[in-house]
């Protein structure tokens, strides 16, 4: 197993594809052609989908939005694990595992515009909305595992996080939760190495954060994050662990956040040029580009005819974000409850004739 | 014909949690000591032994994550019942109930919701040790989307605790520490429900209203006899469920009345006490005879048990408020 041949305390990493693209033939996960040309479309995707989510907010058409720029083999390489049934709770820097498991571009961009209908996903998406406070998704991940466990459904949970949630309480209560109770989760550490200016290093003074999961005795591994097919060897094995009964793993992609925390933020203060150089000669989408056309299942032409495809569809989900009707004084109070009490009714009245400028009596 | 037997309040928590679990697999109960112990003040005894180590979980020390874990549950199709061990440890927990299962609902459109009860015993008057005295259910009266619910003997504790596992929204559901075994009534076996959000008229009259909750209610009754002697027809509501609060029957019941008095153990300032007062201004003000008036602590920390005296309320104060609006 490659829990038992990448230990994390000793400083191993687990990598398939190198850099340049070379794969590691041992190691080379099995995936049929079609399911690794739909990956590579959807790294693009996300690639080209958030850098136009950068410039709608430049623009003013979108609000604070944080990119996912070079950690799209990192989001989507575990989401190629799942099966149907099988949920994903996130962060808030997952644009790639949701446009796997079935949110489209134009819901996302609806919910950066600041609408909450961005978080009303499709019947049968199981995934929960973004969680902005940091950490406190991880605890949900574990209680949504336990209910397919306890109901002996063979189901898991793919729950994202990045560096800076390993310092908060919930991580630790949630992984501890999740080792005790045996729940089928797989825990994705998007480690892209700052949690907004803080550097990985100041996060914690162990050397990896795979190796926390030594501590709750689960196996743990970290990953190339950069790599997509060590990312999904790694979730597959996770995968199969938590439909088994085998209980969680903590997977560390170790990955580099090329873009900034998010749109307000501003990373030339706190992060090096040659460090974006470094990061930038190991992109995650140009090394799978590399792989693919050794395989010959990609080429230039389709390069080329794929990369106009994605932008004709970004550009449609942006007509149809931005087309979506704002919400009524009623969706802004009518979910607060199932049943609306008395109080919320009045208070719809109440504003509804102050804002009509009859709210003198 | 329901059974019925005397009981006190644990045992009827105990009951309907029982009752639940039997009637609906999908309810869970999980909290720290709650299964093999049947929970520090046994509320929860003998439901490990009939409903296993997968319905009645001891869970490790983490109130964050037994709320937490309770919220991913009730997303995927469960019924938690959580148990804080005390209302003081419920903080760690409070971002998961602030910023997660009061807003699931509202935050996916409807689509997810957090049908989860978490319960905790509260209150003073118990002579415990630090943290063990809080009533800082103001707290959770000012987030929406959260149902506040305060039982005051056994009998509404068991229609309640069974309303608010059936609720399709997230509960805090506490318990008076002081009432647990203080009060013994009948109490039926079987299907018993009291509704959520309605306030309960413990007792009609024609002078003044006194509002309370929880521990407060036999403290209430007590000054009613004593007011009773002194020729006042005191009016008692019992709010059941802080929030969203019945203000149907508080400002109907002060109309009537024309005098209210307000009753909250807790601290004065920016209690759930003000907001009653507030209400009645803007809804009564006209029928008002007296100011509203709020007999409440003092805006200190509860002292330990030698100094509890200055915390904690009395019949007789509460006799002074009835005595001050009927004076004014």
């Amino acid at each position: 197993m490659l829990v038992d041949d990448f230990d994390p305390l000793k400083g191993q990493m687990l990598q398939i594809l190198d850099r340049e693209g070379n794969v590691n033939k041992e190691l080379e996960p099995n995936i049929d052609a079609e399911m690794l040309v739909r990956a590579y479309k959807a790294m693009m995707l996300t690639r080209i989908g958030d850098e136009k989510a950068v410039r709608l907010q430049r623009q003013g058409r979108m609000g604070a939005y944080p990119p996912s720029k070079g950690q799209e083999a990192s989001q989507i390489g575990p989401a190629m694990a799942l099966d149907k049934d099988d949920w994903t709770v996130w962060a808030f820097r997952e644009m790639g595992a949701l446009l796997w498991r079935g949110v489209p571009l134009w819901q996302q961009y609806l919910y950066w515009m600041g609408n909450e209908e961005g978080s009303n996903y499709a019947e049968g998406v199981n995934v929960t909305p973004s969680v902005v406070p940091v950490g406190s998704q991880v605890p949900h991940a574990v209680g949504i595992a336990y209910a397919m466990k306890y109901r002996k459904e063979k189901s898991a949970v793919l729950c994202f996080f990045g560096d800076g949630a390993t310092s908060e309480g919930d991580f630790h209560e949630a992984l501890n939760f999740s080792g005790v109770l045996r729940t089928p989760n797989i825990f994705v550490c998007q480690n892209n190495q700052y949690a907004i200016s803080l550097p990985r290093e100041r996060q914690t003074a162990a050397r990896s954060l795979a190796q926390k999961a030594v501590a709750y005795g689960i196996p743990g591994i970290q990953v190339d994050g950069n790599d997509v097919l060590a990312l999904y060897a790694a979730a597959v094995e996770a995968a199969a662990r938590a439909r088994s009964g085998g209980g969680p793993t903590l997977i560390e992609s170790y990955t580099y956040r090329l873009g900034d925390h998010t749109t307000s933020d501003d990373a030339t203060r706190y992060r090096k040029e040659q460090e974006l150089t470094y990061w930038e000669a190991r992109d995650p989408i140009a090394r799978f580009r590399t792989y693919l056309k050794e395989r010959k299942l990609w080429d230039d032409g389709k390069e080329q005819a794929y990369r106009t495809a994605a932008e004709a569809e970004v550009e449609e989900a942006v007509k149809k974000a931005e087309s979506f009707p704002p919400p009524t004084i009623e969706d802004a109070f009518r979910f607060t409850y199932q049943t609306m009490s008395v109080n919320l009714k009045e208070q719809i009245e109440f504003l509804r004739r102050d804002l009509s400028g009859k709210g003198d009596g | 014909m329901a059974e019925m037997t005397v009981m006190n309040m644990v045992s009827a928590i105990n009951l309907a949690l029982r009752e639940e679990m039997e009637r609906d697999q999908r309810v869970i109960v999980l909290g720290e000591d709650v299964g093999l112990d049947g929970g520090v003040f046994r509320v929860t005894e003998g439901l490990y032994d009939r409903f296993g180590a997968s319905r009645v979980i001891d869970t490790p020390l983490a109130e964050s994550a037994i709320v937490g874990a309770s919220i991913g549950m009730a997303i995927n199709g469960l019924r938690p019942v959580a148990e804080v061990q005390f209302m003081g440890f419920m903080y760690p927990a409070l971002n998961q109930l602030i910023s997660h299962a009061a807003r699931m609902r509202n935050r996916s459109r409807g689509r997810l919701s957090v049908p989860m009860v978490v319960r905790a015993p509260y209150g003073a008057g118990v002579k415990a040790l630090e943290h063990h005295s809080e009533s800082t259910e103001a707290l959770f009266c000012q987030i929406p989307g959260l149902t506040v619910v305060v039982p005051s003997t056994p009998l509404e504790v068991k229609g309640l605790l069974t309303s608010s596992i059936r609720d399709p929204d997230p509960v805090i559901f506490l318990e008076p520490t002081r009432s647990y075994r203080l009060l013994k009534e009948e109490v039926p076996d079987g299907e018993y429900l009291v509704p959520l959000r309605k306030a309960r008229m413990v007792q009609d009259g024609k002078d003044v209203t006194v509002i309370g909750w929880g521990a407060m209610l036999p403290l209430i009754q007590k000054a009613v006899e004593d007011a009773k002697a002194e020729g006042i027809s005191v009016e008692v509501l019992d709010l059941r469920t802080l929030s969203p609060l019945d203000w149907e029957k508080v400002i109907g019941s002060v109309r009537k009345t024309g005098r209210a008095v307000v009753v909250q153990e807790a601290p004065r300032t920016c209690g759930l006490a003000a907001e009653i007062a507030a209400r009645i201004g803007e809804s009564a003000l006209l029928s008002l005879k007296a100011p509203v008036e709020r007999v409440t602590a003092p805006d200190i920390t509860v002292p330990l048990p030698k100094g509890e005296n200055y915390y904690y309320i009395s019949p007789a104060r509460i006799l002074n408020g009835i005595r001050r609006v009927m004076s004014f």
